[in-house]
């Protein structure tokens, strides 16, 4: 891991492979299994993949409590690294922080690809469309996560450092996006500004956030096209790397400037 | 002088029969039958009333969503009893302030009950247990940092006199703060916080804030005051005996078996309090992450089990526990008026001394007849001896 500094703040980040560039925002959890599907990418990309703000190792400044303070930070990034034609890949939270940056500018992306994104909002009030992952039992919470939930890390064989990265990326999460749940109200009302090509990835078994949902969420982008993948639940990079890097590296070739 | 005060949590016990693994946050309030809840507040409010006459202070909490306390408002019993007693002093431990949005309102209440009272309010703040949070969709990951910023907007607000002022807080934001009515006492009533830990009593001392201490026992009470004591010192604030609070759980009776029976239906508060759903018990960010890394690997309930010891070092389970093993962990003090006695006072000497003693009175299914009884016994026959303390 890298560390890389913007403005006042560092972010740890992992920085693999050579080619056109590749951003990689990570989800929720699990990033440590992200492996075999970074180092895949890492063949026909120059991936980064930063640490969110309060994430693993990278520090938060006190102030920065927005999802859109991140993607402001990641835009900074771009700036720092003089980075033009990234492809931005964004996944569960990480898509939500992918869309927050995506709104505000598109000038250095050459696309944008969401997996089993969150941040937006399309039913009413009284519908939940995304599991509220801190009311479940532990158990029910892998299960609607993992297609196949014996493949399912096993924390309890963790060591103490590595489980205490996990509880720094809960807090994290929960400091982000407790309220309103995972969600900006009004970013769906702002997708339009989002003018480069994107592709909607979906784990088919995903009950964290229903395929539906992504399916709503290609209408509302300007030029995206749907992939769900199967045998995958919320995070198919991790379930199935092979078919998401694929479905990553298509969509690159057909978007080729 | 020791201070006592009685406290009650307003259980509302005739659900507990129909819970097993959460007696909190998801249970359906079809459990609850609003007749029988009418009959328990009235008669939890004439044992607070009734401690008007026996000189015991009154302390109230609040918990949300839950069977084990049906004291959802705090300042709710505090109202009723700022006008039905006229000499006691009235504690609520308290205004759970993190998880409320409005801390103005928080003020204004107090300072109403303040006046009301005429000046016999202490007005507690607290962080709230785990599983307050669901309900009150509070965010975890910052909860300590709102805690302290609406302290600080409260007691502002309570003692500015001279028209609004504004505030642009991180958490809080008013553009003209002016409450009506001002406290009765000044410069504002005392306040209260409960702590858990070393590190608590700590932020508690730096500020002068009074601490009550909450299930801590034999084990880990001493250190708690240790602590306060020496950052009291280090900051130049009172660490003086009424500035820190110890609760037990109390039954008195005429012989040892009627005390053992009263302090074994209290019990139940302790056996019932910690039942809840393991993912509403370690919301993330709620503790630092090395100390929610080990809920993580699934130990939470063992850590919270073995926290608790009787003075011989055997490790109790709340959930389980008898009258014997809670005398031994120095979380109850039970039997007749002399065993109460000798066990509060060799409490007392090996934590080093307090000046309040929160006497839960009154908790799980002990009858009100039982109630009177033990608070009328605790008033005449301990009471009295409690200024050979301190």
């Amino acid at each position: 891991m890298e560390r890389i500094a913007i403005g006042e703040t560092t972010v740890e980040a992992l920085v693999a492979g050579s080619g056109p560039p590749l951003l990689f925002l990570h989800g929720l959890d699990y990033f440590a299994q992200h492996r075999a599907f970074l180092d895949r990418l890492a063949g026909q990309f120059r991936v980064i993949a930063p640490r969110h703000p309060g994430f693993g190792a990278s520090p938060r400044p006190r102030w920065m409590r927005g999802v859109g303070d991140i993607a402001y930070l990641y835009l900074d990034l771009l700036d720092r690294l003089a980075l033009d034609d990234v492809l931005l890949v964004g996944a569960s939270f990480g898509g939500w922080v992918a869309m927050e940056l995506g709104v505000r500018s598109n000038a250095q992306l050459s696309g944008l690809i969401l997996i089993d994104s969150l941040g937006v909002k399309f039913g009413g009030r009284d519908e939940a469309e995304i599991a509220d992952i801190y009311a479940l039992p532990a158990e029910e919470v892998v299960c609607r996560t993992f297609a196949d939930p014996a493949k399912a890390p096993d924390y309890d064989s963790l060591d103490d450092a590595a489980v205490e990265e996990v509880a720094r990326d809960r807090e994290a999460a929960v400091l982000y996006g407790w309220r309103p749940y995972m969600h900006n109200p009004s970013l769906s009302r702002w997708l339009h500004r989002i003018k480069v090509p994107a592709l909607v990835v979906w784990g088919e078994a995903d009950r964290i956030v229903a395929p539906a949902y992504g399916a709503h969420l290609t209408q509302r982008l300007q030029r995206a096209t749907f992939a769900p993948i199967a045998n995958a639940g919320h995070y198919p990079q991790v379930e199935q790397p092979e078919a998401v890097a694929t479905a990553i590296e298509s969509f690159a070739r057909e978007n080729a400037r | 002088m020791m201070h006592t005060w009685h406290f009650s949590e307003m259980a509302y016990h005739p659900a507990w029969a129909h819970l097993n693994e959460s007696y909190r946050v998801i249970i359906p309030s079809r459990l609850y039958d609003p007749k029988i809840g009418a009959d328990l507040y009235h008669r939890y409010l004439d044992e607070w009333a009734l401690c008007d006459e026996l000189g015991i202070n009154i302390m109230t909490n609040e918990h949300h969503a839950t069977a084990t306390c049906a004291d959802s408002v705090c300042t709710i019993p505090m109202a009723i009893l700022a006008r039905e007693t006229k000499k006691v002093r009235l504690l609520a431990l308290g205004m759970p302030i993190a998880n409320r949005e409005n801390p103005i309102r928080v003020a204004e209440e107090y300072s109403m009950l303040d006046v009301i009272s005429r000046g016999r309010i202490e007005m507690g703040f607290v962080k709230g247990v785990p599983f307050e949070i669901s309900p009150a969709n509070s965010n975890p990951a910052d909860l300590m940092e709102r805690f302290w910023e609406a302290h600080d907007l409260i007691l502002k607000a309570m003692t500015s006199q001279d028209g609004p002022f504004s505030w642009e807080g991180t958490h809080f934001h008013y553009r003209s703060v002016n409450i009506w009515p001002r406290p009765y006492q000044q410069p504002h009533p005392p306040v209260w916080m409960p702590v858990g830990s070393a590190g608590s009593a700590v932020e508690a001392a730096s500020r002068g804030i009074t601490i009550g201490t909450l299930n801590t026992g034999w084990a880990c009470t001493p250190g708690i005051f240790e602590a306060y004591r020496k950052t009291a010192a280090e900051t130049g604030h009172s660490g003086a005996l009424d500035k820190l609070a110890y609760m037990a759980l109390i039954g008195v009776g005429r012989t040892r078996e009627e005390g053992w029976r009263r302090a074994d239906q209290i019990l139940d508060y302790s056996r019932t309090s910690g039942v809840v759903s393991p993912q509403f018990a370690n919301p993330p960010g709620y503790v630092p992450p090395a100390m929610a890394a080990t809920a993580i690997k699934g130990s939470a309930t063992t850590a919270r089990a073995t926290r608790l010891q009787t003075r011989d070092g055997k490790p109790i389970n709340p959930r389980t526990v008898g009258v014997e093993d809670a005398i031994g962990a120095g979380l109850v003090f039970a039997g007749t008026p002399d065993d109460v006695w000798d066990q509060l006072k060799s409490f007392y000497d090996h934590v080093g001394g307090f000046g309040h003693l929160l006497m839960m009175g009154q908790g799980g299914h002990i009858s009100h007849e039982d109630t009177v009884d033990n608070l009328t016994l605790f008033s005449k026959e301990v009471l009295p001896r409690l200024s050979e303390l301190g």
